[in-house]
């Protein structure tokens, strides 16, 4: 702990590298979280992703979509708002990278690099901050759903359920993001590269449109895609209509399952990846 | 406190560092000194374990910088040549967040953060947002930035480039506060008054090698004795040998061949008896002048005179050239 004092702990002889404690670690990512947090309330236009696009892009499938696909034992809407829940998170967690890779920038990286500070911080902080973002995204696309006539048929607890698992979903996806930062030369890069990951991965999927009408091939890679997996678990969770059941691809018989088992996979490969690449692009 | 052997640090094609030794005792000023691309903020970056270096040791407060980054990390305070703060947050912000990401608590930070930036003038600005601020502005922050957690070593990069006489004054005043406290510091800088006024020691270095390590004292006195400068109305190929029996060592001429230039032991009436020999040779004079070393002529001895015009190019202190910004002079 560090005292008021000038007192040098001078030749104080070299023991080990101690491991950054629990508790350390934790304020460090409070500490990370908080300054990101205040970056999105200095630029509340970085939002409109999470704000103003769910409102947008629900109401436009709705009413511009809605009345063109028929959905077996239900409404559109109903089955469409897991989609859109999960296509607007996943296109926002590409501004994690981007965000990321203008720190890296920027002088301050060499100032967090100097200081006795867990160094993952920097990368816990910024997911935290940004998993923040996604609850508000989350909740406009709820409640825009809800004027627009969606209606969940489940208790409480497994309509949030259905929440959690597009969230925990989109947390996953900021650390692929991340990897995709700190390996891009610029925020601009990383823009451009989130976005060839993102779009195939929300529209390749099940969340706009049953995939039943796809080509045979394009249907077997979106009933493996793990978008479908986690818009077919929140229809579940919801009771919403979910065409997917009658397939026969294992994700889409067990899709909460096989939603939390790729976020989980994603999340175990993704993040110590993006620790070692995070090491390996600050280290001269 | 610190202490560097054989040092070597390779960037691509440049030798940023090759092989440099010195020691900055316990609570003492060295002066970094050299020209851009010397190898000062390589140096710097070693020691504040951002770097790693090829060859060579480096200890600081001893603690291998290699071996044992995270607990060097623990006892310096940095301020680097690029500013290395948060745009995007307040002056307030941006300490509370050093103090508090260095293991202090949020009520000591909030208070450290209060009295520093009363220190370096910033409390009016203390809660806008660094985006906003001067250049002078930012450096005074990020000094006060490297002094939160009182660190007992800190690293000066440059940190009075840029920076107006007042704000300069400012910073000087604070280092020699933190002498006084028992800090041990080491500054880089390309102005020699800097390292004049405030070092103990000074260690010139160029292209990636110790040219002079001494008291500012020992320097000028290396260089001890008085320089002549002659300029000539019109060139004359006698000149030089009419002059050499009254000057020490060899006689440079410039490339126009109307200015003479030479060490002279400064004896009274030296430059009567230069006028009276080069007019004895008809040779007409425009100008004599017998002056004392300052430190600059130390410095552009030990150089070779390369540090072009003095003055610090303001292109090369950002963060694109940031680890290339050693060693890219022509």
């Amino acid at each position: 702990m560090t005292t008021a004092t000038w007192a040098a702990p001078a030749g104080a002889a070299p023991s080990p590298e101690p491991r950054t404690s629990i508790a350390r670690r934790v304020r460090d990512v409070w500490a990370m979280t908080r300054r990101n947090l205040v970056h999105i309330s200095r630029e509340p236009t970085q939002l409109s992703d999470v704000t103003i696009q769910p409102v947008l892009f629900t109401a436009l499938f709705v009413y511009i979509f809605g009345g063109g696909i028929p959905i077996p034992r239900g409404t559109y809407k109903d089955f469409v708002l897991a989609g859109m829940l999960a296509l607007n998170l996943v296109t926002s967690t590409m501004g994690t990278g981007v965000g990321l890779s203008s720190d890296l920038h920027e002088g301050i990286i060499d100032r967090f690099r100097s200081l006795p500070m867990w160094r993952a911080s920097v990368l816990v902080g910024r997911s935290l901050a940004d998993l923040t973002t996604f609850f508000l995204c989350a909740l406009i696309v709820g409640v825009t759903g809800l004027v627009v006539g969606w209606r969940p048929d489940a208790g409480l607890g497994a309509i949030v359920g259905g929440f959690a698992l597009v969230l925990f979903f989109a947390y996953s996806l900021t650390w692929i993001a991340m990897c995709v930062g700190l390996n891009s030369k610029s925020p601009e890069s990383a823009a451009s590269i989130g976005f060839i990951v993102v779009f195939p991965l929300a529209f390749v999927s099940n969340a706009m449109i049953p995939t039943q009408h796809m080509p045979g091939w394009l249907q077997v890679v979106a009933d493996w895609n793990p978008v479908s997996a986690v818009a077919a678990g929140a229809r579940r969770l919801w009771g919403n209509p979910n065409p997917s059941a009658t397939i026969n691809a294992w994700p889409m018989q067990h899709p909460v399952l096989a939603a939390v088992a790729w976020s989980a996979f994603i999340l175990v490969v993704a993040a110590p990846l993006a620790a070692w690449l995070f090491r390996r692009r600050t280290s001269e | 406190m610190i202490e560097v052997e054989g040092l070597a640090k390779r960037y691509g094609d440049t030798q940023a560092l090759a092989g440099v030794d010195f020691s900055v005792s316990a609570g003492t000023l060295l002066g970094l000194l050299g020209p851009n691309g010397a190898g000062k903020t390589t140096a710097v970056r070693v020691l504040t374990t951002l770097a790693v270096p090829d060859s060579g040791r480096a200890m600081v407060a001893g603690i291998d910088v290699v071996r044992h980054p995270a607990q060097v990390r623990r006892r310096i305070g940095v301020a680097a040549q690029d500013a290395t703060l948060d745009r995007l947050l307040t002056g307030r912000q941006n300490l509370v967040l050093v103090a508090e990401l260095s293991g202090m608590g949020r009520q000591l930070a909030r208070a450290r953060a209060t009295e520093l930036l009363a220190q370096f003038e910033l409390t009016d600005a203390a809660d806008r947002v660094v985006n906003g601020y001067s250049g002078g502005m930012r450096r005074r922050l990020d000094v006060a930035a490297s002094l939160m957690a009182r660190p007992p070593v800190l690293f000066l990069d440059e940190p009075t480039t840029g920076l107006d006489p007042a704000s300069r004054q400012r910073v000087w005043e604070a280092v020699r506060q933190l002498l006084a406290e028992g800090v041990t510091v080491l500054l880089t800088t390309q102005y020699l008054d800097e390292a004049d006024a405030l070092a103990d020691r000074i260690v010139v270095i160029d292209r990636g090698r110790v040219v002079a390590d001494g008291t500012p004292q020992d320097l000028k006195e290396a260089s001890r004795g008085a320089r002549l400068e002659v300029t000539l109305t019109a060139p004359s190929p006698d000149a030089v040998a009419t002059v050499t029996p009254l000057v020490s060592g060899p006689v440079q001429v410039s490339d126009d061949g109307r200015r003479l230039g030479a060490g002279v032991d400064p004896v009274p009436g030296l430059a009567t008896s230069i006028v009276r020999v080069l007019d004895r040779a008809g040779i007409a004079v425009d100008n004599v002048e017998v002056r004392q070393p300052s430190l600059d002529d130390v410095f552009f001895a030990l150089t070779g005179g390369h540090l072009g015009d003095g003055i610090p190019n303001e292109a090369e202190h950002g963060r694109a050239a940031g680890h290339t910004m050693e060693g890219t002079r022509a």
